[in-house]
């Protein structure tokens, strides 16, 4: 019977998944916490919600060093400062790469909130750094023009 | 799979500036075709306390070089990096504030 057949196989997934979490669980128990619904996001709005910082406003206190045009996507320095008082996080996020949402930062302990790395970018987007201080979030965007992109190697 | 990783930490004007460079493949899906090879989670931390702590994507340059500021810091204080990337490999670097 078919409606035997759906049972059977709804049972062997649900069993499958059970499998894979109780594995998966030695890695994540040695992790730090990383957050991989947001990591997974295709579009950086998605990226944003998972990271709990939707609706941010923009502000200028966040200050996005950058090449404007990028010869090689491969390697692209962003250099990200917030002046924003308070600030305890930094994210940064390339809109157009197939998962947008590059690196994300805690700042405690005397660190400053500021961050200098190196992103891979497919193509022209705008590069995206969400700040969050005292529980408000806070966004700001520079466009960066890639000539030759650098995700697929 | 733990290459060398390099650190520098210097004092600047008000601040300690600490630039690390890790050795990664930081190898993405598409280059993989479905296997990624990344760096997920760096600490920094100075005298044992965390100070920064990062979540990373494969979007991150081969060869990750960041740079980070901590405020005061005075020589001698102790800081240490340290990465786990998504297969569990992991690596630790520590130096001086010079």
């Amino acid at each position: 019977m078919i409606v035997q057949r759906r049972g059977l196989l709804k049972a062997a997934g649900a069993l499958g998944a059970v499998l894979v979490a109780g594995l998966l669980k030695p890695i994540a128990a040695l992790a730090a916490t990383w957050n991989k619904e947001a990591f997974a996001s295709k579009s950086a709005a998605d990226a944003l919600n998972r990271l709990g910082t939707p609706g941010a406003e923009a502000n200028s206190g966040i200050v996005i060093e950058a090449p404007q045009i990028a010869e090689n996507g491969a390697v692209v320095p962003i250099e990200v400062t917030s002046r924003i008082p308070g600030t305890t996080s930094i994210a940064v996020l390339v809109d157009k790469n197939p998962y947008p949402l590059v690196a994300r930062f805690d700042f405690m302990e005397g660190a400053l909130p500021f961050v200098k790395l190196n992103a891979k970018m497919g193509e022209t987007s705008d590069v995206r750094v969400v700040a969050t201080a005292g529980g408000k979030h806070y966004v700001a965007t520079k466009e960066i023009k890639v000539t030759i992109g650098g995700c697929g190697g | 799979m733990a290459g060398p990783m390099k650190m520098r930490a210097t004092l600047a004007g008000g601040y300690t500036d600490v630039r690390v460079l890790m050795t990664h493949p930081m190898a993405t899906e598409q280059q993989t075709k479905g296997q990624p090879h990344f760096i997920q989670n760096l600490t920094v931390k100075v005298n044992g306390k965390t100070v920064v702590e990062g979540q990373i994507s494969q979007a991150v340059a081969r060869n990750p070089v960041f740079s980070f500021r901590l405020s005061g810091g005075a020589k001698g204080d102790k800081i240490e990096v340290s990465w786990l990337d998504n297969k569990g490999d992991t690596n630790k670097t520590e130096t001086a504030v010079a």
